[in-house]
């Protein structure tokens, strides 16, 4: 049983919660992630470990509340528990100083991309960070990216706030400048990451992405994560969650991370009409 | 002999392929007792010989003879501490059953279900009492997984009176019997009075907890002060054949499969929460206990036609007889000499069909198996819609990556020597990591050996360390 200490609202649907998980948290690095059962009945979905402390013994996550499970969580409060979590999982972040890097977080990826941020700045990089998301409301965390990063970027589709647009017509910016841009991080949807893919490898600037598969046990046992590499059969949870952007075959993953849509909206509905019986 | 071999009450193969309840009930007290009259009490009960963990089978069929069922699983746990699971899973037609001198000219006393027979009854009327344990001991032992290698050699130590502490990853304990092998086989059930009872012997278990992420075992041994650590991880990494269509949505290896059934009950989906798709026509692939598990489970999911496709032919299948006889009795058809070579897949990704090509037999290979070889020209397809892979696992590498001075074999498995020590001190292991896929039975007998190894070496230790306290404290003349 795994203690929620503190919880905080940061966006209308993007909740950050801090977890008592005192042998996960010494050991976290950035990148790792942890898989999590809300109750008895939940399923056990993967999230990363944004933030850690030793010393307190908890975990920070931040989650949006998409489907069943990460609704249920987020109806726990200060004080409940969430029954299972288990980690950190997945190979942490290769960190390098490359000299100046470009980090790219599409909405919640904003969170799964703070720690590697961090950890990238504290290996000497300079760091241009680009936030993209559909709407202003939906920006988190820009005030701790602008912290260490050399300069902040934002874009929306709907250009409430920032630049209108999508987060390669900035990227595409700052790789024509004369920046020495020599690696790119994105983590953020499928189709984001995707086209940031797409574009680098024209420049020819390595570049990591983070894999969402849909996971079940997250120790390599099931093979359920597994996506294609360079043309090779890797299990996201165990050979990453990270890899190459230029070997992924993201329409294969895409095809694969919809398998489960009808059912995922038969428990997002029926958990739906539920809460609102009960208000 | 006149009497016949007794047989098991089970559910009619039409309702159960409808239901996750236990296809058979066992032997009921008449039929057990019938059953053990069978037994020749033989001078030199070379069952006993056939049995990886050598139960005293004959004593323990006498006992059944003499009404004293708790003695007789009382004797049985001397050697087995997980009755009532071996008698449910053990393949004893090619162990103990095999070698039974009864069965030379009539068919072999029925040990498995006479086994699971004093099981249960012991369960059922709730005798059980833990052993008494002598005496408390200060060594603390890590056990890392908890399949039955780490369940056995964790009860073994604790009835030692070692501190030993089980860690697990997954959610849930037991292992491959939790998470691979179905409820209508092994009943959830007994899996957690059993885990009771390994807790009863002051066995600290954390689940949640993956070695080599949460603890290194570097860590397990100088931060949390292990003397001993036993690996029995397990050969959970699945393999998939490599033919195309394998990203196809649709495609599981049975571990996927069966884990979200078994371990997250997606058949009670949505009342559970992890969900799982299955067609209306469905082919796993393989011919080993996985194979069946999941094409018996897919039936009881609804699908209307299930097929087992098998490259070889049913001599050669490495289930167990009662598993393939009981999927056949259930309406899984069973495509034989018959190999996969694509997937295919309709215009949204899902799968639609699996073209196969027929197989004949042709010259042994090394294992002294025939070898299938594709017959020219035999393609054919069938529609399917969802393709469940059973065709082998390796373990997985997470320990292996992370322990220094750890030896690895060719195939991921960790090296160890005839009593299952590996090529660290302190580091023992055993069951499907030492072995590749095995069987429960092995991997308990593993457990086993384990553990009276680590007595041995701890003892041995702790002697040593006695002798130089001594010696130092000869050694340091006294200033007075
Ligand atoms: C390594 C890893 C790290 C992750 N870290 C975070 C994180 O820090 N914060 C966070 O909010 N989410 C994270 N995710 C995604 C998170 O696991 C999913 O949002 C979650 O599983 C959805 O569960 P659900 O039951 O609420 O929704 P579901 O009903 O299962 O799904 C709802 C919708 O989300 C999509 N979806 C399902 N599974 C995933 C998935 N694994 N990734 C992305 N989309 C998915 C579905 O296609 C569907 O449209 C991570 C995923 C992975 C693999
Ligand atoms: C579907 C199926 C059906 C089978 N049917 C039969 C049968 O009828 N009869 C029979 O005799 N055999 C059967 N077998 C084989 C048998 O189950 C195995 O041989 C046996 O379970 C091996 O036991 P084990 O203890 O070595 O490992 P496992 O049972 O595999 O257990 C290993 C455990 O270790 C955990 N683990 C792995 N890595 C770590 C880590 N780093 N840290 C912590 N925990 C970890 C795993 O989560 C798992 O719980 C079947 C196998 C399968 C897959
Ligand atoms: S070999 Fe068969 S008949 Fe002989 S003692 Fe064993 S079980 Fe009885
Ligand atoms: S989640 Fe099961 S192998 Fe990766």
């Amino acid at each position: 049983m795994y203690l929620i200490t503190h919880k905080e609202k940061l966006s209308q649907t993007i909740t950050k919660y801090v977890v008592k998980a005192p042998f996960i948290a010494p050991k976290r690095k950035a990148g790792n992630f942890v898989i999590l059962r809300v109750e008895e009945h939940g399923e056990r979905i993967p999230i990363t470990i944004v933030d850690s402390d030793a010393k307190e013994g908890t975990i920070t996550l931040i989650v949006q509340a998409i489907g069943k499970t990460t609704k249920l969580l987020a109806t726990k409060n200060v004080g409940d528990y969430i029954l299972d979590v288990v980690g950190p999982l997945g190979n942490p972040t290769p960190i390098e100083n490359h000299g100046a890097v470009v980090c790219i977080g599409g909405g919640v990826g904003t969170a799964e991309m703070l720690p590697i941020a961090k950890a990238l700045k504290k290996a000497g990089n300079s760091i241009y960070t680009i936030i993209g998301a559909r709407s202003k409301e939906l920006i988190i965390l820009e005030n701790e990216m602008k912290e260490i990063s050399d300069k902040t970027f934002i874009t929306t589709d709907d250009g409430s706030y920032g630049r209108k647009g999508v987060v390669t017509d900035q990227l595409k910016d700052l790789l024509d400048a004369p920046l020495g841009i020599s690696a790119v991080y994105a983590i953020g949807p499928l189709p984001m990451m995707k086209f940031v893919s797409l574009l680098t490898k024209q420049y020819d600037v390595q570049t990591l992405v983070s894999l969402n598969a849909i996971m079940v046990d997250g120790t390599g046992m099931c093979g359920g994560c597994r996506v294609t590499i360079g043309g090779e059969m890797k299990f996201a949870c165990v050979d990453g969650p990270e890899f190459d952007g230029h070997q992924v075959d993201f329409d294969e993953m895409l095809m694969r991370s919809r398998s489960y849509l009808a059912m995922e909206k038969i428990s997002d509905e029926l958990f739906t009409h539920q809460c609102q019986l009960e208000k | 002999m006149k009497i016949a071999r007794q047989h098991s009450i089970e559910q009619e193969a039409s309702e159960r392929k409808k239901n996750f309840l236990e296809v058979s009930f066992g032997l009921n007290e008449e039929r057990a007792f019938i059953e053990a009259k069978r037994c020749l009490e033989c001078k030199n009960p070379i069952c006993t010989e056939g049995c990886p963990v050598g139960i005293d089978i004959r004593s323990f069929v006498q006992l059944i003879l003499q009404k004293d069922y708790l003695g007789a699983v009382q004797k049985i746990r001397e050697t087995n501490y997980l009755p009532a699971i071996c008698g449910r899973v053990c393949p004893q037609e090619t162990q103990c059953e095999q070698v039974c001198t009864m069965g030379k000219k009539h068919e072999p006393v029925a040990i498995g279900k006479l086994e699971r027979f004093v099981a249960d009854f012991e369960l059922a009327n709730n005798l059980f009492c833990p052993p008494t344990i002598s005496e408390r001991r200060d060594e603390k032992v890590a056990i890392v997984g908890s399949g039955p290698a780490g369940l056995t050699c964790a009860a073994e130590l604790g009835k030692l009176g070692y501190q030993v502490t089980i860690f697990e990853a997954l959610h849930g304990i037991g292992g491959v019997l939790r998470y691979g092998i179905p409820e209508f086989r092994l009943p959830k059930k007994i899996l957690d009075i059993e885990a009771e009872r390994i807790q009863a012997l002051g066995v600290k278990i954390y689940t949640n907890f993956l070695v080599g992420r949460t603890a290194t075992i570097d860590e397990l041994f100088d931060e949390w002060k292990f003397n001993a650590i036993f690996l029995g991880t397990g050969a959970g990494t699945p393999s998939f054949m490599g033919i195309p269509g394998e990203s196809l949505s649709g495609v599981y290896s049975a571990n996927e499969f069966l884990t979200r059934i078994n371990l997250m009950k997606a058949y009670s989906f949505p009342e559970y929460d992890t969900p799982i798709r299955i067609g209306q026509q469905i082919a796993v692939i393989g011919g080993g206990n996985t194979a069946m598990d999941a094409v018996r489970t897919a039936k009881r999911l609804g699908a209307e036609r299930a097929y087992l496709i098998y490259r070889r032919s049913r001599e050669e299948m490495p289930a167990r007889e009662e598993e393939i006889h009981h999927a056949e009795e259930e309406g899984i058809e069973f495509l034989l000499l018959t190999n996969p070579t694509k997937i295919l897949g309709d215009k949204n990704n899902w799968v639609c069909g699996i073209e196969c090509l027929k197989m004949e037999l042709g010259d042994s290979d090394d294992s002294g198996r025939r070898k299938p070889v594709a017959i020219k020209d035999s393609e054919f397809v069938i529609p399917v819609q969802t393709v469940i892979e059973a065709v082998g696992q390796k373990p997985n590498p997470i320990i292996q990556q992370t322990t220094s001075g750890l030896n690895v074999g060719k195939r991921g498995t960790v090296v160890v020597n005839d009593v299952q020590q590996t090529s660290r001190e302190g580091i023992f292991a055993g069951g499907d990591l030492t072995r590749g896929g095995a069987t429960v039975i092995l991997a308990m007998g593993d457990g086993k050996i384990a553990a009276k190894e680590i007595h041995k070496y701890l003892q041995a230790k702790s002697k040593k360390l006695e002798e130089q306290f001594t010696a130092t404290t000869i050694a340091e003349p006294v200033l007075a």
